[in-house]
């Protein structure tokens, strides 16, 4: 359940008296019912679930979280503590896709 | 995708998991109730890198699992009516009745179409005024909001050739009633993060309380998950039977008000049957009254559903983790994929559809953490 | 090393209009254009038939072998064992971003015939016509196949027309048929795969199906996602240039990569290993299959091979398809093990494993 997926708010309008926006996914454009986020404006990014926004994403929030992730295992590494597990690179592989 | 694949990294997810692995010191058995999450596990592998000692249990989170067996008859023959175009997500095609499935009718001359949202169905109301469009409103919270702005609006512009089939369900009510049940194992509960994006996390707490289990408000991309599971464990190891939000780009505490207020109107709290489990007292949404007119059941008659489930099916005792699959004596003999018996051996993210992927590739280990 | 920046096909043109392939010396007093839609009279087999013979087909995929008009086409034949495909489209809508049914009923039969290493001569094409189907629209379509012809370097050298009454086709269907001559000492075969052997895909997966779906009914967003339809005759001979000890090449279209990998799997009773992060997927293309719920390794392809070759190739077979228009963005995905026969595995992103079983069906949009 809930598959709900990204995107960024490019175009606010009104069809047949609800709020609708045109939202941007990595390149795709789709029309979104914004009617649940009255206060979203363009630029704003939402998670969108079968064609409706229900609720903003909080870039500072996704930011921390990202920086949490990264930091992890610093700490242990500086101070020399071991971790039972054995770390090593995935295989580093790159999807080589390039833009048309 | 902005927000996604940051949140897929190969190298943080290998550093949660060994995370997860420095700090679990003892069994832990998990439930993820949303079949969103199921598939993210299953098609990213996660399960593989958390250490032996976690054990993650699917729960019952796929409306299509859940849909009772009379509600998937009653769209059958919706949808086999003349003159009715009969909408549905994608999920609910192969989902067997007790005799076939959304396909079959549509091949018998069904006029079944696929619908990305509801809003689609309305329009395509708005497009055949001779026809009855009836919409296939299943889901968990998530989707509710939008099942309701669809039949609000069909009301708002009178259209009497749209009803919807609404057989939504609830997940605090099934996360209480898998916690009272008796040959319960879970300890812990990774919660929905995009149910939580609407209906907020305030109902958790008392959950939380009453059946002493952490639950852990969490979303989808692999790290996401594998945050959760550590946030989850770390509660567990030291006894902490709080609600943590690990999803919190994406939930607050109140959730969606403009979408619970609409919920309020369009939406009556009902006692739901889940299928393969049973009746859970008021954990589904039926249409209010005020919005009776546009609810599918009342008007088409269809007749007596005489249901018939398998007698061989343990779908229910799947959904609450009580058996494994490989442990159904149907398991890859009577119930498969390709002939399935239940609705777990249906969804991508049935845990036996699951299993009978996996199990076939016995030689499969444990991917190393790193 | 991952290829630099460069387009990929770019989009057929629009072709010439339905008046340029008529023939200028047309005398008749009921021209062609006098009937804008297709009756049923066009199938059978009289004047208007012969009209839409001698005045669309004829002069669209004109050449010695066609143009004799005889009930069958007398062929010669260079050595070799021949090769022979059919394949039936029915896609709809008939005209999407990036092609039309007529441009996949040349291309697909033209790569069956390449795949086995053949190398594709002539071909059939069969129309069945709804009533009422639009002759433009009918014009663009052959215009799409005659000019897929010629890039293909192949000839429609018989055919036949039918046209059924209104409601009973999806405007048009297309039959074609095609023979090609494979060279000796070619073995190409979904059986031949060898476990050591290096899987190698010409380009990016899933283009074409996301472009289908970017405009079916209920499901359309606004894309630059154009199908990748495109005869893969030439890649192939490019191949054969470097050597002639390819095992298997296969073009996964519908079903995608996964349906491809996992039948030729099975035929050769070898497991298959692909990573994830090797796999070449345009950046718009993943973000359709995210908001649909849909996995790229299922999505069809019409422009698209796999080969899988011995491992002692595999850089020279690279360099000579990324150096090649329908190669540019190939890549080394994965190879084949002794491990799980008959299965394809993939090593995900984060370093774990998943089976990528066949699906039963259609993969269709989700929600969950």
């Amino acid at each position: 359940m809930c598959l709900a997926v990204p995107g960024q708010i490019v175009e606010i309008f009104a069809a047949q008296g609800t709020r609708m926006a045109k939202l941007d996914f990595g390149g795709i454009q789709k029309q979104v019912c914004l009617a649940y986020l009255p206060d979203a404006v363009v630029g704003d990014y939402a998670i969108v679930h079968v064609g409706f926004a229900i609720s903003r994403i909080d870039e500072a929030s996704a930011q921390e979280t990202l920086r949490h992730f990264r930091e992890l295992g610093i700490l242990e590494e500086e101070l020399g503590m071991a971790s039972d597990a054995e770390y090593a690179a995935p295989h580093g592989e790159v999807c080589p896709v390039v833009t048309p | 995708m902005k927000y996604l694949a940051e949140f897929r990294d190969g190298e943080i997810a290998q550093k949660l998991a060994a995370e997860i692995r420095a700090i679990t010191t003892r069994p832990w058995a998990i439930m993820e109730v949303c079949g969103g999450q199921t598939h993210s596990i299953l098609r990213n592998g996660i399960d593989q890198l958390l250490p032996e000692e976690i054990e993650l249990i699917h729960g019952p989170g796929c409306p299509v699992c859940v849909t009772p067996l009379d509600m998937i008859d009653k769209a059958l023959a919706i949808a086999a009516l003349p003159k009715v175009i009969f909408t549905s997500f994608g999920d609910m095609l192969r989902v067997p009745g007790s005799d076939r499935d959304l396909f079959r009718v549509k091949s018998e001359g069904g006029d079944v179409r696929i619908v990305y949202s509801p809003l689609d169905a309305v329009q395509m109301a708005r497009e055949n005024p001779a026809k009855q469009v009836v919409f296939f409103g299943i889901g968990f919270e998530t989707t509710a909001p939008a099942n309701a702005m669809a039949v609000h609006l069909a009301k708002k512009e009178g259209l009497t050739n749209f009803s919807m089939l609404v057989s939504h369900v609830l997940v605090p009510p099934a996360i209480d009633a898998i916690m009272s049940a008796p040959r319960n194992r879970v300890q812990a509960f990774l919660a929905a993060g995009h149910v939580c994006s609407v209906m907020g996390f305030w109902q958790y707490p008392p959950l939380a309380s009453k059946h002493h289990v952490p639950i852990v408000i969490t979303g989808f991309e692999p790290l996401d998950v594998l945050e959760g599971i550590r946030r989850t464990v770390q509660c567990l190891e030291r006894d902490e039977a709080r609600v943590d939000n690990a999803y919190a780009r994406v939930v607050t505490f109140d959730g969606n008000a403009p979408a619970q207020a609409l919920l309020e109107e369009v939406f009556t709290v009902t006692d739901r049957a889940w299928r393969g489990i049973g009746v859970i007292p008021q954990s589904g949404w039926r249409l209010s009254d005020a919005y009776a007119d546009y609810d599918a059941e009342h008007r088409f008659d269809v007749g007596a559903i005489n249901t018939v489930e398998s007698t061989l099916c343990r779908a229910g005792e799947v959904l609450q983790g009580a058996i494994k699959p490989s442990q159904c004596e149907a398991f890859g003999k009577q119930c498969t994929p390709r002939t399935p018996l239940g609705a777990t051996m249906v969804s991508s993210e049935g845990a036996c559809a699951a299993y009978f992927n996996y199990g076939r590739f016995h030689t499969l280990e444990r991917a190393t953490i790193g | 090393m991952p290829p630099t920046s460069t387009t990929v096909a770019s989009t057929p043109s629009s072709g010439p209009q339905l008046a340029d392939t008529i023939s200028a010396a047309w005398a008749c007093p009921l021209p062609l254009r006098d009937y804008p839609t297709i009756v049923i009279g066009h199938g059978g087999g009289g004047q208007l038939g012969n009209e839409l013979v001698e005045h669309l087909f004829k002069p669209a995929f004109s050449n010695d072998v066609l143009n004799r008009m005889a009930d069958s086409s007398v062929l010669s034949l260079p050595p070799g064992r021949i090769a022979y495909s059919t394949d039936s489209f029915v896609v709809r809508p008939l005209e999407f971003p990036g092609g039309s049914i007529g441009a996949l009923a040349v291309n697909g039969t033209v790569n069956d015939l390449a795949m086995s290493g053949a190398t594709p001569l002539y071909l059939s094409a069969g129309f069945i016509l709804e009533e009422g189907l639009p002759m433009a629209t009918l014009g663009r379509i052959v215009d799409d196949m005659a000019r897929a012809a010629k890039e293909a370097g192949v000839r429609i050298v018989t055919g036949d027309t039918k046209v059924v009454e209104r409601g009973h086709g999806d405007g048009c269907y297309i039959n074609t048929s095609g023979i090609g001559v494979i060279a000796d000492g070619l073995d190409i075969a979904p059986q031949r795969a060898q476990v050591g052997d290096v899987v190698i895909v010409s380009g990016t997966i899933g283009d074409h199906g996301m472009a289908i779906m970017s405009v079916r009914e209920g499901l359309e967003f606004d894309t630059t996602i154009v199908s990748d339809c495109a005869p893969l005759n030439g890649l192939v001979a490019a191949m054969l240039a470097v050597t002639t000890d390819l095992h298997v090449l296969r073009d996964p279209t519908r079903g995608g990569l996964a349906s491809a990998l996992n039948e030729i799997a099975a035929s050769s009773h070898v497991g298959i290993v692909i990573r994830e992060t090797a796999l070449p997927v345009l950046p718009q293309v993943q973000s359709a299959c995210e908001i649909l719920g849909l996995d790229p390794v299922f999505v069809a392809n019409e422009g698209k091979l796999l080969a899988i070759v011995p491992p002692q190739h595999a850089d020279a077979l690279l360099a000579a398809m990324r150096a090649h228009p329908q190669g540019i963005n190939a890549a080394v995905i994965g190879e084949v093990t002794a491990a799980h026969p008959g299965m394809l595995v993939a090593r995900t992103a984060i370093g774990a494993q998943r089976v990528i079983a066949m699906q039963i069906g259609e993969q269709l949009p989700r929600i969950c």
